[in-house]
């Protein structure tokens, strides 16, 4: 084994430093190809027939990888100096190849050429780091060539003009990705291939094309030298655009170098910058700082707001920039107005593929040939972006995705390429082969090992019931409550025991991971686990033997936990009740049969247990959930309504905090450096802020010290209307963030804290089924009663905050596409039935109002004001937060009842939307 | 960061998971000393000089007299790592890397042949890439056997560490620096035994003895190395002499 050493200089971040690394240089690495006889690897990605060896360079990959990710696409070599590279620059695109490379079914090999004797290149003086890296995908093509002999056309595809030049005169066959495609004769493929406009083949004839159109509409990003140079001396600001969800022309830039939110207006003050791209911006003139909507209407696009679901806490709310106040400040003339700048340069790009549909044109004459289409984007942040297709006809009307390749200073939109087309529905990819191929034996039954292992408890005799939402098929908790001799009683609450078929390292268990929680769409479920699983092997059904994880106390008639037991078990459920099933026996007083009684049991258990933790300060938060009733054969929803909560409800509620609370215990103290716990930050002062107003406004003091203070002071939040307190309570909470997931070494212990329940330790360990947070939880208590191995994931600290991190984010995802399901459905309901009906308002805005609409659980706005009159005759009183019209009493104030008119309006195609209107 | 490429099962410098870095030996590097000698694992160089058996200079130290004093003074040199910096004397680390040092000699060193002297070595980092312990064992071995103290066995000394779901043998500084556990083994061949194992993380049991498998196998090949050097040195004395 050839080994050698190069010196590599490095400067580092301020002072400059030699590091000196070693690089082995060795003459054992495969090339990869099966028609190679001298390499005698074991593994051949690449086939001996393939018809050409493609070695792709660098940019190939940023900019043509949904090319590369379709299936005409195969024998590719990766150079591991294309990898770095793409790394370096892209790192989303580099997941993408990696999970190119590692998938068996493709045929594509990273080559690690940087390590390979004849391979590797030393940078000459004068050359650039490009032109070295360049140069070593030449020599690399060379030597595969050379390494595989003539029968085999080794084909190096780039799309740099000089790159290409330079290998046909080493004598390297190289082709642009556009003429290889070509070659290949499949014209779906071309319409993948991203038409890169700089410095590109194509470039002239792109210009010969539309010399009129030509004129500058975006000022040049500063260069990369510049804006660092900038951000050092405080002229530029840095921080990740957030474009207003309502706003579209309008962004805001956290930066951390002046403490503020800095404001953007307009698209050309945006300069082609995308929502979470992390830009450079430049403060205006404090005078030009509160011109504040005078540039939405330099745009054709009008700038409403949408109806939408009313969110469930401060994460889901949209950001606004409370134009209240910044008109009201405008018009007095302060300079408390915040900080407006524009962006000047882009740090990163936070390109994605976003979903929407074309914008409806008429046909071209010749249907074959390239058509150019503008795409509209189903979020309405992303601004239309053009796209070249082939394929005109077949994409109008649909739901496509769309991947964003480039906007240069000439274009008023970006341009990009189509990747997917999605008909009607969401894209709900099927489970592989692999995955179900790590499913237990179906039919699955009790196997007598199970029963003789001696870790695991047979409790069929027990009288175990679960109780879940009617319909419910993956049911994944039950519970027993039976009497002790001593008067105390002893609750079980039994967890389907998932991670006894869902074993770590498994393509089943990778998946799970991967989907992090099962989705739940109005009528529909997007499983996180095969359905085998999730219904029949895993779900705690009725009647049948299941095997369970088991959480048991004894507990006093006072519940007292008195001592708590953790182990697997084997139940038997005697029988599946729903909520109001469960309700009805209850309150039925003539029933004393044995299941009844453990109800009631459990139910006054519960109570006390409840009325506990509200001592403790757990605030009780009310969302707004809707139901729907779905027409069973069209799927159409039949009527909505707000989901109802009843004691049975609360009762199972409190046992599996109870359960949740135990096993965090628990597994807290075997593992204090690698559980998965979830906590819930508290609120800060500024996120309360508006909840303050709005209460002061009503004659309502709230004490936000703590959250027990906030606790009473909702309870004591009343006056003669009903839903008023439930209302307050509304608003609360969506004051709060969303409870998270984190590895518990990355926090101290203070930090643990769960604000809303009130819990110094919370974690999920009760529905296993549907969130993979649950599975972790069970294999570190399996771990911590010593029952199995900790898998080594947990010895992995950014591993496990890794896949922290990815549940929160499935999690925050899940919901999303719920409400997302939720709001499409009530689209489809009041398209056939406008109505009128109550609402309240929430918010005062400047030109109109926020109402709730109770019943369907939907917020949007209302406007005073005719479409582009802004503020008008009304004048809005923040204190008060009430908005009224001079010289009439005509007043609306917060919290205030109206009634409103609602109907579905399409003002834009495939953008239908829910409009309100005062009556 | 990925310190194991998880497509080319390489890591950062190209090495494999169970491969050594380059090693080199030499003897004789200190005219004065009575042994001395130069080891280098990949960019890790250090020198080691010893001074004995001599008579005990200060016999407060001497703890009794039937066995020789074994001393070991550790030092990195200010030039031996990226930033120029005045390291200095007696510090907490060099201190405790003396001591494992000296206790690691003295296990093989045999002190009952020498009563009433001393032994000095002395070892310098002449320049720091990760494994300093292990490469400063290895010389000190080399140089005591070049001053013709007899030992019951070779001792050598290398560094295993866990990352990336992965052993890997002799860490070089990135990986070391990664926050892993760094498992340093000291070992005598021919006796199998191990006279030094040190470890400040946590690790489970049965990875941690891969883990530490790996490091006796990486200990293993350094004494086929050391032996070869020394008898390549023997042979050149034979020479020398005629």
């Amino acid at each position: 084994m050839l080994q050698s050493k190069t010196f590599v200089k490095k400067t580092r971040a301020g002072r400059v430093q030699k590091v000196v690394r070693e690089h082995y240089l060795r003459d054992d690495i495969s090339c990869g190809a099966a028609s190679c006889s001298t390499c005698g690897a074991v593994e051949h990605p690449l086939s001996a027939d393939a018809a050409a060896i493609l070695v792709v360079d660098t940019n190939v990959v940023l900019h043509q990888i949904d090319l590369l990710e379709n299936p005409a696409i195969d024998d590719v070599v990766l150079l591991s100096v294309v990898l770095d590279e793409v790394k370096n620059k892209n790192l989303a695109v580099f997941n993408r190849i990696k999970a190119l490379c590692s998938n068996k079914a493709r045929r594509f090999f990273v080559f690690t050429n940087e390590h390979h004797r004849d391979t590797y290149v030393k940078e000459m003086v004068g050359e650039s780091p490009n032109d070295r890296n360049d140069r070593a995908i030449r020599v690399a093509t060379r030597w595969y060539q050379s390494h595989l002999g003539e029968n085999v056309k080794v084909l190096l595809i780039t799309n740099d003009r000089d790159n290409k030049r330079k290998a046909i005169e080493e004598g390297i066959n190289a082709e642009t990705v556009e003429s290889y495609v070509r070659s290949l004769a499949q014209p779906g493929l071309l319409d993948l291939v991203v038409v890169s406009t700089s410095g590109d083949v194509t470039m002239e004839d792109v210009e010969d094309l539309r010399p009129s159109k030509k004129k500058v509409i975006y000022s040049e990003h500063k260069p990369m030298s510049e804006i660092t140079a900038g951000l050092r001396c405080g002229i530029y600001h840095q921080g990740k655009l957030r474009v207003n969800r309502y706003n579209p022309f309008e962004a805001y830039v956290g930066s951390e170098s002046i403490g503020d939110e800095i404001v953007i207006h307009g698209r050309s003050n945006m300069n082609r910058a995308f929502d979470g791209d992390i830009v450079a911006v430049e403060l205006l003139p404090q005078d030009q700082w509160h011109e504040s909507k005078s540039f939405i209407a330099d745009d054709d696009e009008d700038d409403e707001e949408d109806v939408h679901l009313a969110p469930n806490s401060a994460d889901d709310a949209p950001r606004k920039a409370n134009p209240t106040q910044s008109t009201a400040a405008s018009s007095a003339d302060s300079v408390s107005s915040r900080p407006v700048g524009r962006v000047v340069g882009i740090i990163k790009r936070n390109w994605n593929s976003y979903c929407g549909s074309l914008e409806p044109m008429p046909m071209p004459a010749g249907s074959g040939g390239v058509a150019h289409a503008l795409f509209v984007s189903k979020d309405r942040r992303i601004p239309k972006i053009r796209i070249q297709t082939r394929q005109l006809g077949n994409l109008l009307d649909k739901r496509i995705i769309v991947a964003v390749d480039s906007w240069d200073v000439l274009s008023r939109y970006p341009s990009g390429h189509y990747v997917v087309l999605i008909e009607n529905d969401i894209n709900t990819r099927p489970f592989s082969t692999q995955v179900l191929a790590c499913l237990p034996p179906l039919p699955w039954t009790l196997s007598p090992e199970d029963l003789a292992n001696p870790n695991r408890q047979d409790l069929r005799h027990v009288r175990v019931f679960s109780v879940d939402p009617p319909g419910c098929r993956d049911i994944d908790d039950a519970l027993h409550c039976t009497p002790l001799p001593n008067g105390n009683f002893e609750v079980g609450v039994h967890i389907a025991d998932v991670t006894n078929f869902v074993h770590p390292g498994t393509p089943l268990d990778e998946e799970a991971s991967q989907r992090g929680t099962s989705v739940y769409l109005v009528g529909q479920r997007i499983d996180m686990l095969p359905k085998p699983l999730t219904e029949d092997v895993c779900s705690l059904r009725a009647d049948v033997e299941r095997l369970a994880f088991s959480v048991i106390w004894e507990m006093t008639p006072h519940a007292d936990i008195i001592s708590t037991r953790y182990t697997k078990s084997v139940i038997k459920s005697c029988a599946a009740m729903s909520y109001v099933e469960a309700q009805a026996r209850m309150d039925d007083s003539r029933l004393v049969d044995p299941l009844t009684v453990d109800l009631r049991n459990l139910n006054s258990l519960a109570k006390i247990m409840r009325h506990r933790r509200c001592e403790r300060g757990a605030l009780t938060l009310a969302s707004a959930e809707v139901k729907f009733e779905i027409d069973s054969e069209t799927h159409d929803p039949l009527d909505i309504g707000i989901y109802q909560i009843r004691e049975a409800n609360q009762m199972i509620e409190e046992f599996m905090l109870a359960a949740n609370i135990s096993v965090a215990e628990k597994i807290l103290k075997h593992f204090p450096l690698c559980s998965l716990l979830r906590r819930h930050p508290s609120p800060t002062k500024e996120m309360l802020e508006p909840l303050l107003r709005t209460a002061s406004s009503v004659g309502l003091n709230l004490d936000v010290s703590s959250s027990k203070a906030l606790a009473e002071s909702l309870d004591n939040a009343k006056n003669d209307d009903p839903y008023f307190n439930k209302l307050i309570r509304i608003l609360a909470t969506r004051c709060m963030t969303q409870a998270v997931y984190f590895c518990s070494g990355d926090l101290t212990f203070s930090e643990y804290y769960h604000y809303g329940l009130a819990a110094s330790l919370y974690t999920h360990f009760t529905s296993p089924i549907r969130r993979y947070a649950d599975v972790i939880v069970h294999r570190l208590l399996a771990a911590a009663l010593e029952i199995a191995k900790l898998p080594p994931l947990f010895q992995d600290g950014p591993q496990l905050t890794g896949v922290a991190d990815n549940l929160n984010y499935r999690h925050r995802n899940a919901q999303m596409a719920s409400r997302a399901s939720v709001e499409l459905h009530t689209l489809i309901y009041f398209r056939t039935r406008p109505m009128d009906t109550e609402a309240r308002i929430v918010k005062i805005k400047a030109n109109g109002f926020i109402v709730f609409v109770p019943k369907f659980g939907i917020e949007g706005p209302i406007y005073l004001t005719p479409k582009g009159d802004k503020g008008g005759d009304w004048v809005v009183d923040e204190v008060h937060q009430r908005v009224t019209k001079p010289g009439t009493n005509v007043s609306y104030a917060v919290l205030q009842t109206v009634m409103i008119h609602m109907e579905v309006v399409e003002p834009q195609p495939h953008r239908p939307k829910l409009q309100l209107t005062l009556i | 960061m990925e310190y194991v490429n998880p497509l080319t099962g390489f890591r950062v410098d190209g090495r494999r998971p169970n491969e050594m870095r380059q090693l080199k030996g030499e003897v004789g590097v200190v005219a004065r000393a009575d042994g001395s000698a130069l080891f280098e694992m990949g960019n890790t160089r250090v020198i080691a000089a010893v001074y004995g058996p001599r008579e005990v200079q200060n016999k407060g130290q001497q703890v009794n007299s039937k066995d020789a004093l074994v001393r070991c003074e550790y030092r990195m040199a200010d030039f031996s790592t990226g930033d120029r910096r005045r390291k200095p004397k007696g510090d907490r680390r060099s201190t405790e890397i003396s001591l494992v040092i000296r206790q690691t000699m003295e296990a093989s060193i045999l002190t009952h042949l020498m009563p009433r002297s001393q032994i000095d070595i002395f070892v310098q980092v002449l320049q720091a890439d990760g494994g300093t312990r292990a490469a400063c064992i290895n010389a000190a071995t080399l140089a005591l056997a070049d001053a013709g103290i007899p030992m019951r066995d070779i001792v050598t000394s290398c560094s295993a560490g866990y990352l990336c779901s992965t052993p890997l043998l002799d860490l070089n500084y990135i990986e070391d620096s990664a926050g892993g556990p760094d498992v340093t083994v000291g070992f005598l061949t021919k006796m199998d035994k191990v006279t030094l194992l040190q470890m400040d993380a946590k690790l489970p049991m049965d990875t941690f003895e891969t883990v530490m498998d790996l490091a006796i196998e990486g200990c293993k090949a350094i004494a086929n190395y050391i032996r070869e050097v020394l008898l390549e040195n023997t042979r050149r004395l034979e020479c020398q002499r005629g």
